[in-house]
Formats: C-alpha cells, sequence, structure tokens
C-alpha cells in the first residue's frame, strides 16, 4: 500500500492540477491578507471559501483522478499487490497532496505574516484542520461514486450533484425544515441533520472556534451543552472522521467486488 | 460641583480632627482596650481608632461616633457567618484598612460588610471584604467615597447573594478603584444620582457588573466588565454618561454588554464591547449618542429593538461580530452613519473615505434566527450567504432605510 | 498450470462465458481467439484476479486464486491498452513496476531491443501510441515467471518492433513459459501459437493445433477455418433460435 501511494503521490505533486490548486491558495491568501491586514479577518474570508471548495475540487479530482488512472489501475492489478492496497494507496496519494497543496498554499503566507506566534493560531489550524477533512471525505465519496459508476459522465454529473446537495441544498432543506416545524423542540434534530453533513460539521468547527459568542445566546440545553463545552468538538471530530473512513470502507468493499 | 466640594469639606475634616482635640485609641490583644466594642464605646467624635493586627469577633459593630476608624496591616472582623460586620451610624466616618469576612447570608435583611445607614461624607477605602453577602451596602447617603476596595463574595445563585457595593437613595458618591466580584451584582445603584463611578473591575457576578435603576446624571467610566451574567444594566435612567469602559465575555443566553432599558439622553463613547453574546441590548433606550466604540467578536454587536428612537450611532467600528446589529421591527428610527464596518464590501472610488455604496447592517439570517432559534446552526452557510445577497439587493425583511450611507473604509483608530 | 473449471460469468445481462473448464498443464504458446464478445478478454482477466468470475474455479500453480493476490508473482501481463500515469518518466516506471513486484528484471536488453534508451527520461504522456506499446512490452517482459499473459501484443507496433516482439515471444517459450495470448492478427497466431483455444458464445468450441483445426473447419488457413467455423456457429445457431436473432447475432460478429 505504501509503495502504490508512494508513486500516486509522486505522481501527482507533479502535475499541473496539484501546482494550480497551490498557486490558487497561495495567491488567495496573500491578497486576503494584504487586502485585509488582519489575521484573523483572512481566515475568516478563506473559512468560507474553503468549506465550498475543497468539497467541490475533491469530489471533480476524486472522480478525475479515477477515470484517469482506469488503466494504470489494470497494470497496478496485475501485479502481486492487495486490491485494498491500490486503491487506499491511491486514495492516499491523491487525498495528501492535495491536502499538502492546500496546506502549504495557505501556510506560506500566513507563516510569513506571523500566524505562530498569534493569537489566531487556533483559528489558523482549524481552517487547516476543514480543509483536510473535507478533501479526505469528498475524495473519498468521488472514489465511491466513480467505482460504482463505468460511465465517466454520470460520475461527473452525480459528483457534482452531490456537491451541490451537500454545499447549498441540504441546508437550504434543513433551514426549510426548521422553519416549518418551529412550534416543536428542534435542538437535537438541528445537531443530528448537522452530523449527517460533512460541510455542516466543518462549519460548527468554525462557529465555535469564531461565533461562540453568538451560539452562546441560544437558550436550548441541548445545544449549550453540545456547543458550550468541548463535547462539540469532540462529536464533530468523531463525525467527521466517520465521513471519512465509511465512504472510504464503502469504495474498499466495493473494489473487492468489481470486474475491471 | 456639589460633589467636589463635599469631597474638600471631608477631607478637611479628617485632616483637622487629630489637630483639635482628637484622642488616638489603640487596640490590641494586649494593649489596655482588647476589643473594638469596648474601643467604639469609649471613642468621642472625631477620635482615631487604631485597631491592631489580630482576629477579632464580636458580633456586629456599630460605630455612631465621627471617628476615624484605621486597621493595621489588616487586621481581621469575622462575621461568624451570623451577623453584619459593620454598621455606621454616623457622619464622616473613615474606615480603612480593614478585612471584614464572612457575612451570614440572610433572606430576610440586608447584611453587609460596612453598611452605612442615613448618614454623609464617609469614607470606605482600601478595605478588604471577603465571603460578604452585602459587601458594602449605602442606604439613602450622600458624599460618600468607596475606593479601593477588594469585595470578593461566594455567589453561587441570585436570590441567596447580595451585591458587592449597593447604593440606594442616594447622591453625590464616588465609587472608583474598586474590585468587585462573586456577588450578585457587582455595583447597584438605585435612585443614586449625580455620581461618578470609574475605574472599578466588577467580574464574574451573577447578576450585572453594575446595575443603574432609576438614576439619573451620572457617569461611568473606565471601569472593566467580565465575565458577568451581563456587563451593565441602565433601566429607567435619564442622562446617564457611559465613557471608556470595557465589556468582555459576557456569555449567556439573556447576556449582554450593556442592557440598556427607558432610558434616556446619555452619551455612550469610547468604550470596548468584545466577545459578549450581545454587545449593547437596547429596549426603549432614546436620544442616545452612541459614538467611537469598538464591537468586537460579539455575536450580536447590537441588538436595537423597535422601541428606540433618535438614537444617533457614529464613529463607532465593528469588526469580526456574528451580526453587527438585528432589530425586531421592520421600520427604522435611528441614525446610523460613518461607522466601520468590518464586512463592508463597497469600495471607495472618489477616495473621501467614505464607501460609495450604503451598508446595510442588518441581515436577513439575523432576522431568521430571531424566529427560529436552532437556526443559528446554519451559520455561515452557503445556503444562508445567497439568502443574505437576496435581501441585500431587494430588502423585504429587514427595515428598508437602516443603512449607513457613509460607512468608513478604514476602522476609527 | 492453469486448470479452470466451470467458469461462469455475466455482465449485466450479459452472459459472457457459459461454463469454461480449460486445462493448460504444459509450457507452449497458447492462443486464445474468438470473434469479439466470445470471451477472450474476460477469461485472461478472471485468470488476472481483474474479473471476479460468478461461478467456477481458476487454480493457478495448484493454487485456487479466488481471494488470493500472491499468485500473480508468478504471472506478467501485457494489458490491451497501455495508459500509464502522466507525470512519471519511463525510467520511473520500470523502476516502479520493479520495486513492486520486489524481484529481479532485465529491463535494460529490453530497452535496447525497442530503442527505448532515449525515451527513458521522457514523460509517458509525451510517448506516441507505439512507443508506450513498447514500454508495456518491456513491463511484461523483464521478469523471468512462469506464466506470461499477451492481451493484444502487437497492436501499435511498427513492423521492426513487430518482429522483434516475435522473436522474444519465441525465446520465452525455449525458457519453457507458459504463453497465454490474445490477438486478431491470424499471422501472428500462424506464426507463434502451438494450440489453439477456440472460444464461441462463451464456450470453448475447439482446442488443438492448428493443424487440427484447419482439418476439422476444412480451411486452407486459419483465417479461412475461423470463418467457416462462425459460418457453422450461424447454421446451428439458426437451427435452435429464430432467424431475426440469428441476423442481429451475424450482424455483430461481422461490424463488432
Amino acid at each position: 500500500m505504501l509503495k502504490i501511494f508512494k508513486y500516486s503521490f509522486f505522481d501527482l505533486i507533479r502535475s499541473r492540477w496539484i501546482y494550480a490548486y497551490f498557486s490558487f491558495y497561495l495567491i488567495t491568501a496573500i491578497s486576503l491578507l494584504y487586502i485585509s491586514n488582519d489575521l484573523n479577518r483572512a481566515i475568516l474570508s478563506l473559512m468560507n471559501i474553503v468549506i465550498i471548495l475543497s468539497p467541490l475540487i475533491g469530489t471533480m479530482f476524486g472522480v478525475m483522478y479515477y477515470y484517469n488512472s482506469r488503466e494504470f489501475v489494470e497494470l497496478l492489478l496485475a501485479q502481486p499487490v492487495k486490491r485494498t492496497a491500490i486503491f487506499l494507496g491511491q486514495y492516499l496519494g491523491l487525498t495528501v497532496s492535495f491536502s499538502l497543496s492546500f496546506g502549504l498554499g495557505l501556510g506560506l503566507p500566513f507563516l510569513f505574516n506571523g500566524i505562530l506566534g498569534s493569537e489566531e493560531i487556533g483559528n489558523f489550524l482549524i481552517l487547516l484542520l476543514n480543509g483536510t477533512l473535507l478533501t479526505f471525505i469528498f475524495t473519498a465519496i468521488a472514489f465511491l461514486i466513480s467505482l460504482l459508476n463505468e460511465n465517466k459522465i454520470k460520475g461527473f454529473g452525480l459528483a457534482i450533484i452531490i456537491w451541490l446537495f451537500f454545499a447549498v441544498i441540504y441546508d437550504g432543506l434543513f433551514l426549510l425544515s426548521l422553519v416549518i416545524f418551529e412550534d416543536y423542540p428542534l435542538d437535537s434534530f438541528a445537531l443530528i441533520a448537522s452530523i449527517f453533513n460533512p460541510i455542516d460539521l466543518s462549519r460548527i468547527f468554525m462557529m465555535l472556534q469564531l461565533d461562540i459568542s453568538a451560539l452562546l445566546g441560544y437558550t436550548g440545553a441541548v445545544f449549550n451543552k453540545f456547543l458550550g463545552t468541548n463535547m462539540g468538538i469532540v462529536v464533530a471530530l468523531i463525525s467527521s472522521l466517520l465521513w471519512v473512513f465509511i465512504p472510504v470502507k464503502g469504495f474498499l468493499h466495493y473494489s473487492l467486488k468489481k470486474d475491471f | 460641583m456639589t460633589r467636589y466640594m463635599s469631597i474638600l469639606l471631608i477631607g478637611c475634616f479628617v485632616l483637622s480632627a487629630p489637630l483639635s482635640m482628637a484622642d488616638t485609641l489603640t487596640i490590641c490583644q494586649t494593649c489596655p482596650v482588647k476589643t473594638i466594642k469596648q474601643g467604639l464605646d469609649k471613642s468621642k467624635d472625631g477620635d482615631v481608632v487604631i485597631v491592631k493586627p489580630g482576629f477579632y469577633q464580636e458580633g456586629n459593630l456599630n460605630i455612631t461616633k465621627q471617628i476615624t476608624f484605621l486597621g493595621e496591616d489588616f487586621p481581621v472582623i469575622d462575621g461568624n457567618n451570623n451577623n453584619e460586620v459593620l454598621t455606621i451610624n454616623a457622619d464622616s466616618v473613615v474606615v480603612r484598612g480593614f478585612l471584614i469576612q464572612n457575612v451570614g447570608t440572610n433572606y430576610l435583611e440586608d447584611r453587609a460588610g460596612i453598611n452605612i445607614n442615613e448618614r454623609d461624607y464617609c469614607i470606605i477605602e482600601n478595605n478588604k471584604l471577603i465571603n460578604t453577602f452585602f459587601g458594602i451596602y449605602l442606604k439613602n447617603v450622600s458624599d460618600c467615597i468607596v475606593r479601593d476596595n477588594l469585595i470578593q463574595g461566594k455567589a453561587i445563585e441570585e436570590i441567596s447573594s447580595g451585591n458587592a457595593i449597593h447604593a440606594w437613595k442616594s447622591k453625590n458618591l464616588i465609587i472608583e478603584n474598586n474590585l468587585a466580584e462573586k456577588h450578585r451584582d457587582g455595583i447597584y445603584l438605585e435612585f443614586v444620582d449625580n455620581s461618578v463611578i470609574s475605574g472599578n473591575t466588577s467580574r464574574d457576578n451573577l447578576r450585572y457588573g453594575l446595575h443603574f435603576m432609576f438614576s439619573n446624571h451620572d457617569q461611568y467610566r473606565e471601569n472593566i466588565f467580565l465575565n458577568n451574567g451581563a456587563g451593565v444594566a441602565v433601566m429607567f435612567s435619564r442622562n446617564i454618561e457611559m465613557i471608556q469602559n470595557r465589556f468582555e465575555k459576557n456569555w449567556g443566553a439573556s447576556s449582554y454588554g450593556l442592557l440598556l432599558k427607558e432610558i434616556y439622553d446619555g452619551k455612550i463613547e469610547h468604550n470596548t464591547f468584545l466577545s459578549n453574546t450581545i454587545g449593547i441590548y437596547a429596549e426603549g433606550a432614546n436620544r442616545l449618542n452612541f459614538n467611537y466604540n469598538d464591537f468586537e467578536k460579539n455575536g450580536w454587536a447590537l441588538k436595537i429593538l423597535g422601541s428606540c428612537m433618535d438614537n444617533k450611532f457614529e464613529y463607532n467600528n465593528f469588526i469580526s461580530n456574528t451580526f453587527d446589529l438585528s432589530t425586531n421591527s421592520s421600520r427604522n428610527y435611528n441614525e446610523y452613519i460613518h461607522n466601520y464596518w468590518g464586512d463592508y464590501t463597497g469600495y471607495d472610488l472618489d477616495k473621501d473615505g467614505f464607501g460609495d455604496v450604503p451598508y446595510r447592517p442588518v441581515k436577513l439570517f439575523s432576522y431568521i434566527v430571531s424566529k427560529v432559534d436552532p437556526s443559528i446552526i446554519l451559520l455561515r452557510s452557503l445556503f444562508i450567504d445567497i439568502l443574505n445577497f437576496a435581501e441585500k439587493v431587494t430588502p423585504v425583511f429587514t427595515p428598508e432605510s437602516l443603512k449607513d450611507v457613509e460607512p468608513l473604509m478604514k476602522p476609527v483608530k | 498450470m492453469i486448470n479452470i473449471k466451470n467458469l461462469k460469468k455475466s455482465f449485466g445481462k450479459n452472459e459472457v462465458l457459459k461454463g469454461i473448464d480449460l486445462d493448460i498443464n504444459n509450457n507452449g504458446i497458447f492462443a486464445i481467439l474468438g470473434p469479439n464478445g466470445s470471451g477472450k478478454t474476460t477469461i485472461i482477466k478472471s485468470i488476472l484476479g481483474l474479473v471476479v468470475p460468478d461461478e467456477g474455479d481458476i487454480v493457478l500453480q495448484q493454487k485456487n486464486i479466488a481471494r488470493n493476490w500472491k499468485y500473480r508473482e508468478y504471472v506478467n501481463y501485457l494489458p490491451q491498452i497501455a495508459r500509464f500515469p502522466e507525470n512519471l518518466k519511463v525510467r520511473e516506471l520500470i523502476d516502479m513496476v520493479k520495486d513492486l513486484r520486489n524481484s529481479p528484471a532485465h529491463e535494460q536488453e529490453l530497452i535496447e531491443l525497442f530503442e527505448l534508451n532515449t525515451s527513458l527520461d521522457k514523460s509517458l504522456k509525451n510517448l506516441s501510441g507505439g512507443t508506450r506499446q513498447k514500454v508495456n512490452v518491456v513491463l511484461s517482459f523483464m521478469f523471468d515467471n512462469p506464466i506470461l499473459i499477451l492481451d493484444e501484443p502487437t497492436v501499435g507496433l511498427d513492423p521492426v518492433a513487430m518482429i522483434r516482439l516475435k522473436k522474444l515471444i519465441l525465446k520465452e517459450r525455449k525458457k519453457g513459459k507458459t504463453i497465454l495470448l490474445t490477438t486478431h492478427i491470424m499471422s501472428v497466431v500462424e506464426e507463434l501459437a502451438d494450440e489453439i483455444v477456440f472460444l464461441l458464445e462463451g464456450k470453448i468450441h475447439f482446442r488443438g493445433s492448428l493443424e487440427e483445426l484447419n482439418q476439422r473447419a476444412q480451411g486452407k488457413n486459419l483465417e479461412h477455418s475461423i470463418a467457416k467455423i462462425l459460418e457453422n456457429g450461424m447454421e446451428q445457431e439458426a437451427q435452435i433460435t429464430d432467424p431475426v436473432n440469428s441476423r442481429q447475432l451475424n450482424f455483430q460478429q461481422r461490424y463488432a
């Protein structure tokens, strides 16, 4: 597995997409830091970008990478290597290289602006964590989609729909149901509904860092317990990891049954 | 003016006392006078009573003469959790340098560490009051100074706790540089006029750091309100000036940096509101000027209800608040102009320092949250951003006229 | 060496292999032939573990390959379409496969044979189709393993390289290897194959030497014989099923 990881990683870090991704974040971070001249505000703007873009890039590149490396996978499959090792290796190669270019793209400008000693370091780490987790989650979902769909166009379409669903539609339905069932206690519903959307989970990480003052204004007891204590972070983190683990498990499981 | 005159008068009196027929009386375990009670009995107006270090537990002590009551190296006067410690029933009494502790909780009477009862010109300074029910209690007094005291309670619930400094029906007070903590209210003022509250730190109190009720023409400045149930509440009062105070981390469901209720004609300037659930909550606040305040990292920087009129917000900074402003009304009777809004994304083509596009500080989402609480969990969702944008383009739910037509491009220094 | 028993595989409703029994216990070159869709590639992929059979067993070197991957150490495979990670260089790809298989290889003589020296430091995305196929050949021939599976090995090769490849295959046979081969080019079969396995409709229709096939089909050469077999197959088919169906089948076989 490590060997596959190594090769797909070294293959990817030489692809222009990785550089494009890296430069995108580099340029965005530099210009945001330049415009706002304030670490906190730059981080805030980046959070909004990362939360939408990481899943999009994760799904699109996951699908693209899978379809592009289909023949290569066949070559690998004919080698004395375990199937799960091949897919896990490729998955890690993709996610690690993307997370790295994301982390470096954001990290370098912030390092030069003295993030290390500042009090914003916590927010910045949450930003990196969010981006990385979302990349891992949505790449895994993308692998699952493309393993299940031989048809490229169908795979891409599905990937975009899934991204759109989690990024926008889900929250719309969520808000709608909150408004419709306004008269019922909705605390637990709201929390559980957030757990079922990885993008919402990252937003919770972000809120716990940035908006704790507002969140503590909320009266619900369940909410308060969840958001006011470390429980929020712990539950959100565990749920996010499950969001990585389950799709990964899914595509590994399915890869064993698939014909190439 | 009158209050400064009176301070001067007290000062003269204190200085002149020993020069005249005054005696000095010393109390200690090995002295002829061994208990404070004896000493107080023996003293006469104008005397200086000095208490040497020691532990004195003598029930309630009642000062009935105009004496200067001094503690040396903080002698301990203990209330045994059973009674009020020091009751002052004379004018012009000075109490300085004591450690007063263990005032018993009582649900029938307001027991205090130091209680001044309908007397004037007293000075309470540089004392430590530990584990008090009420700390310093001023009832119907005028021209008193409460200064440099440390007042520390152990309040757990509002119903069984008192206030660190409590003043009722008083005037011309100076309350400065005290540290008031862990009581119900840090400083409570009811029917208190013409007083100055400055340089105090009020923290970890259950209800308010500072609480005005029916009080007029007062000023509080340069105080720090930290981690109280709510920072400051100003209710049913007129002409209160609030200057250069710091409101920080007042967190909770009904928690505010500053609560304004039924107040008229005040000034709120150069204050800092940092990380409060609500920076300022105003209900029936009228004709107030809010200038040069910093609102940073609050949940809601301002919650201004529809009952507020003719207030003006100018040259304030709003930075990294979850919501800058929310209101429950679809109309707006207040003026917001020349403020710096961190979320402002407009431009300044004519380079006059003001944005060319008006800023609308009320977001649709803050309206939604006020209707359906749990929806706050959707904060920063792309869907919400889209909703906010739509509302920004064509306001339907938020007051159309509520906008800053000349928002600043850079924060006010 | 290779024992296949009752191998069945469908893709959706399409039944590709309808019970294949095949035993290959000696060395030599075995050409697997058949019209498009007859299941050649599916058999090969089943042996390699790329396709998971619905039913039946495949035993390689006395070991059942189901849920096993280690056996691929003895098998080398030349896939039909050679596409590789685009950003890797040729040399890196060769090193990678060596590294993955963790066994000694004699790639250098093959590189020279196919004149790939100048391409070694090029990225794979910059190579022509023919050069890629040469790289593909190098990758599958550089190890000394008892079983060699070649899926359309001559596709895209220029005549010189083709001749060299054929020589190479014969050389491998001399070493005592078992070589499975599919191709559409009949001359390759005639030149190389020791035995022919002819698939039709998901079953083994014929197995034997070239001479036996020609004799049985009464064709002048392989191409002719195969055409005859297919026509006969049609007739048989037409007797059992309705004519419309058989015409469709005929159409498919001609133009697929």
